[in-house]
């Protein structure tokens, strides 16, 4: 067993070692050492023991051997080891740990020690980890020595008293009426841990703050001594007499004249002397002036006062010192909503604080000018805004960008003002901006009509410049797309005429697409974009056509998606296109789609959901697209779809984001209470019959103008019928929902049947008519049938 | 009330360690982490305050040594920095011209008078004088309770 080194040469043998292995190697040997002479009883030098465990702890070692020795060393008689083992539960327990309660015996009987010193280490103890139990344990003997013993015990009793009102804040009943008396106490410190426990006393209870109002004019005496005596050695620091009393006497007065006008007029003088006579030429005699300042703010104090206080914050602001100008601007942030004209008068020494190199004062300085945005200033303010978004610290963008958005918002002059202030905020923090400032500013855009030109331009522009910034590549790329053939006529009153062809618009877009930098939202964007633009120009559409096939086989699946369906819109339904692409309208905000959660962005899903209602809804199954321009042909109409222009545009691009949602699922909540009850039995009509498949259609109507159409099918014939669907149109305002059928399989002779239900609403009473188009194959061979229901059995329309 | 009072060196080492409010080991550490990253990141000039988390954060540095203390919302920061000036001082009347050796060999004592200063996250005495005689009156306790063991010196 090697010999226990003395603690400082274990500490220089733990400074000395080289590397951490070494040092760990050291530290292991000690504690083997320390742990052997823990178990011995007696050993002679416990207290270095403990020491130099205390010490390895410190360097984050584990410790917790060393309780039980603690425990036992503050059970000792002699005085050292009480020292260093009060210091080692201080550092080693807390309240979690079971061996703190054994403690609270020694606790409380050191606490009648002859010796104050012994007293006072049980006291310091108690007040850093007592539990709630000890606390309760302990509380009457706190008392006790609260009211009767020597000043240095006092002044500790009340701090532990202020400990035990934290931890069981119904004790403080028992610790109140000793409060109260010991105001009279001339020592400062007891003086001091008094107006520390009333404090405390006075936030937890309302009712002792209102027994506390009394005590208002004793408190106001004392600041006065305080404040207009003479110089004290003993207490005086840089001339001002206890600068710790006097700000937490300051502090109590704020507590109890903040609602009461009696007593806020008691104290008025007092703080109005304080505020003018304190020296403020020195770090001490400016924190007691922030204190008077705060708790003139706080209470009810007359108007002559308040604005002496916020002059007193104007100085502040011009402090050379930093730490001033910080506490300044915290405090006038406290003020701003009420005192706003008051503080409105610093703005531009507050502006200038934004370019102080320190990052606390900047972000203060944010915090402060974005709430001194009004609209008569919002010019000038945003300028300074914007200048400091461009060389702000990183952790700030995020904040100011927001904070320039939300006041840009609020007091725009002009809305080519607001676009530009947006578009120069996403150059510059592009990355950091929210996610719905994209359709923010989309929407911003839409209704803007008289700028399209110039944004589609200047959009354009930027897109050369910087193609990293998501949300900004985004809005252009959306921009581009809509308003293309502005962009290619070429000139724009406010900017400079620029040459653009056809090519070099959809190399931009096409530059976009195959970027590293893209994001798949942005591609998405950028895809879209290509192919709106293909009913935008004129020669190179085929270029265009090339594009959307060759991201068919992207491997990003919305891509994928997006490019097969616009491919189909170029083969089969290119009647269509035009349509389909047309332009939007403005929309609202929060309407009921744009607060839909599940925003990729792409302003066509939330047009598509509002315009839902009136969507004829289909089966989902294989190309969605094909159906709905087969069902209008079904109808007979022309090829200008049943819809105005968005509602299509809708359509295609909703039916994209959404292609695993049974078809309408919107339709059944804004239908409202349409309940899919089963019908009562209702007549049945038989509506087809071939190739040994029966279709029968049953209705039920169950309210003004909604029906519950049941087909049924089944199969008579010999072999399966297999892929059975079915497929229904119905006039324009006529609302189909198309249910889920129970499947596609018809079993030979009958042995099952599929049904389907087709939910419809007929608000304005039209003459109901269905046309069914059935698909199957019996016997290898495909067959597909229209039939026309004229007359709903059990319906007169 | 102070949350908590660390000392630490430019390097990084831990030099004192005062907690006010109970937190578990590992909460510990993490504190120590983040106001060691947080603090000794800062440049040389800088304002003395900063927010972290919900608490106000009140860092000055002496010599080698970075002392930081972690306020609650409504303390007031100017007198925080005088706090840990009164305490600095107070070191420095023990040791005579402290340096972070001393604190470093002396552990222990930098707890005592601490332990003198402030007590459950409030200042305990305004006056230098008082504290400094209660200190010299424990010590003397200290040594005549042990006049029989050879101590070896420190």
């Amino acid at each position: 067993m090697s010999p226990s080194i003395p603690l400082q040469e274990m500490i220089r043998a733990i400074r000395s070692a080289r590397t951490q292995c070494e040092e760990r190697g050291v530290i292991q040997r000690e504690c083997a050492a320390i742990r052997a002479q823990f178990r011995q009883s007696d050993s002679e030098s416990r207290s270095h023991n403990l020491a130099k465990l205390l010490y390895v702890h410190m360097l984050g070692y584990p410790a917790h051997f060393g309780q039980m020795e603690c425990v036992r060393m503050i059970a000792s008689p002699r005085y050292s080891e009480k020292r260093v083992g009060y210091l080692g539960a201080m550092m080693l327990l807390d309240e979690k740990q079971d061996a703190s309660l054994l403690i609270t015996n020694s606790i409380k009987n050191d606490l009648s020690h002859n010796s104050q010193y012994v007293q006072s280490l049980a006291l310091c103890t108690l007040a850093c980890i007592g539990s709630a139990e000890m606390c309760r344990d302990l509380a009457p003997e706190i008392d006790r020595l609260l009211r009767a013993s020597n000043s240095y015990i006092k002044k500790k009793a009340a701090l532990c008293a202020i400990h035990i009102v934290r931890k069981v804040p119904e004790l403080g009943e028992l610790f109140a009426p000793t409060a109260r008396c010991l105001l009279v106490e001339k020592h400062h410190g007891v003086l001091h841990g008094a107006v520390v426990l009333i404090t405390e006393l006075c936030e937890c209870n309302p009712e002792t703050l209102e027994r506390f109002r009394k005590a208002v004019p004793d408190l106001v005496r004392i600041m006065k001594g305080l404040v207009t005596s003479g110089y004290s050695p003993e207490h005086d620091v840089a001339g001002i007499s206890d600068p710790f009393l006097q700000v937490r006497i300051q502090r109590l007065l704020r507590i109890l004249g903040r609602n009461s006008e009696a007593a806020s007029d008691a104290m008025n003088d007092l703080l109005a002397q304080v505020a003018t006579n304190t020296d403020s030429t020195k770090s001490v005699g400016n924190a007691v002036l922030y204190e008077t300042v705060l708790t003139v703010l706080d209470i009810k104090s007359e108007s002559g006062l308040r604005v002496l206080a916020v002059n007193i914050l104007g100085r502040f602001l011009l402090n050379n010192d930093r730490n001033i100008r910080y506490i300044a601007m915290t405090s006038l942030q406290k003020i701003v909503g009420t005192d706003n004209i008051a503080v409105q008068r610093h703005r531009g020494t507050i502006v200038d604080c934004l370019k102080d190199a320190d990052a606390s004062v900047k972000r203060r300085a944010l915090d402060l000018s974005l709430a001194l945005v009004s609209a008569s200033n919002i010019r000038s303010m945003m300028k300074e805004l914007l200048v400091f978004l461009s060389s702000c610290p990183p952790e700030l963008r995020a904040e100011a960008a927001s904070g320039i958005f939300h006041a840009a918002e609020k007091y725009a002059p002009s809305q080519r003002w607001h676009i530009d202030t947006i578009l120069h905020v996403l150059t510059t923090a592009g990355g950091d901006v929210r996610d719905e400032t994209v359709p923010n500013l989309i929407l911003l855009i839409t209704s803007a009509a008289e700028l399209h030109c110039y944004t589609v331009h200047k959009l354009y522009r930027a897109l050369f410049t910087d193609i990293s910034q998501q949300p900004l590549v985004q809005v252009a790329c959306w921009c581009i797309g809509e308003y293309g053939d502005l962009l290619l006529k070429g000139e724009c009153q406010e900017m400079e005429p620029v040459e653009l062809t056809e090519d070099s618009v959809l190399d931009a877009l096409e530059t976009v697409l195959q970027s590293h930098m893209s994001s798949p939202v942005t591609r998405g964007f950028a895809l879209t974009a290509t192919m709106k633009l293909s009913t935008r120009i004129t020669e190179n559409v085929d270029r265009i056509r090339s594009i959307v096939s060759i991201y068919g086989s992207c491997i990003d699946v919305e891509l994928q998606q997006r490019a097969v369906e616009y491919n189909a819109l170029f083969q089969k339904y290119d009647h269509m296109r035009a349509a389909v692409l047309e332009r939007m309208p403005v929309f609202e905000k929060n309407s009921p789609g744009h607060t839909n959660g599940e925003s990729t962005g792409d302003d066509a899903v939330k047009v598509m959901d509002k315009v839902k209602q009136r969507e004829i809804s289909l089966p989902q199954q294989q190309q969605p697209v094909n159906q709905v321009c087969n069902l209008l042909d079904l109808l007979g109409d022309s090829e200008e779809p049943v819809h105005p222009g968005p509602a299509q545009g809708g359509a295609a691009t909703g039916l994209t984001n959404n292609p695993a949602r049974p078809a309408g699922e919107d339709l059944l909540d804004l239908l409202g209470g349409f309940e899919p009850t089963p019908p009562t039995p209702a007549p049945a009509a038989s509506v087809y019959e071939k190739n040994g498949v029966t279709l029968t259609l049953a209705c039920d109507k169950h309210s003004d103008s909604g029906l519950t159409v049941t087909l049924a099918a089944s199969n008579s014939s010999d072999s399966d019928v297999t892929s059975f669907t079915l497929q229904a149109a119905v006039p324009k305002s006529v609302h189909l929902h198309m249910k889920a059928p129970s499947g596609d399989t018809l079993p030979a002779r009958g042995a099952a049947q599929v049904t389907q239900s087709v939910l419809l609403n007929n608000p304005n009473k039209v003459t109901l008519k269905m046309r069914i188009r059935i698909s199957y194959s019996s016997q290898g061979s495909a067959v597909q049938d229209t039939v026309q229901v004229d007359s709903f059995p059990g319906v007169d329309v | 009330m102070i949350r908590f009072l660390l000392l630490f060196s430019k390097q990084g080492r831990l030099r004192l360690q005062k907690w006010f409010t109970p937190l578990t080991d590992r909460e510990k550490k993490k504190v120590i982490r983040d106001m060691m990253a947080t603090v000794l990141a800062r440049p040389a000039r800088s304002c003395n305050f900063l927010q972290w988390r919900d608490l106000k954060v009140v860092y000055k540095r002496y010599a080698s040594l970075y002392f930081c203390a972690g306020l609650e919302d409504q303390d007031n920061e100017l007198l925080s920095l005088e706090v840990l000036h009164r305490y600095v001082e107070l070191l420095d009347k023990y040791f005579g011209n402290v340096c972070e050796l001393d604190i470093i060999f002396n552990f222990e004592k930098a707890y005592f008078i601490l332990d003198e200063f402030l007590m459950g996250g409030e200042v305990l005495e305004t006056s230098r004088a008082a504290v400094g005689v209660s200190l010299e009156e424990a010590d003397a306790l200290q040594e005549t309770m042990e006049e029989y063991m050879s101590r070896p010196a420190y």
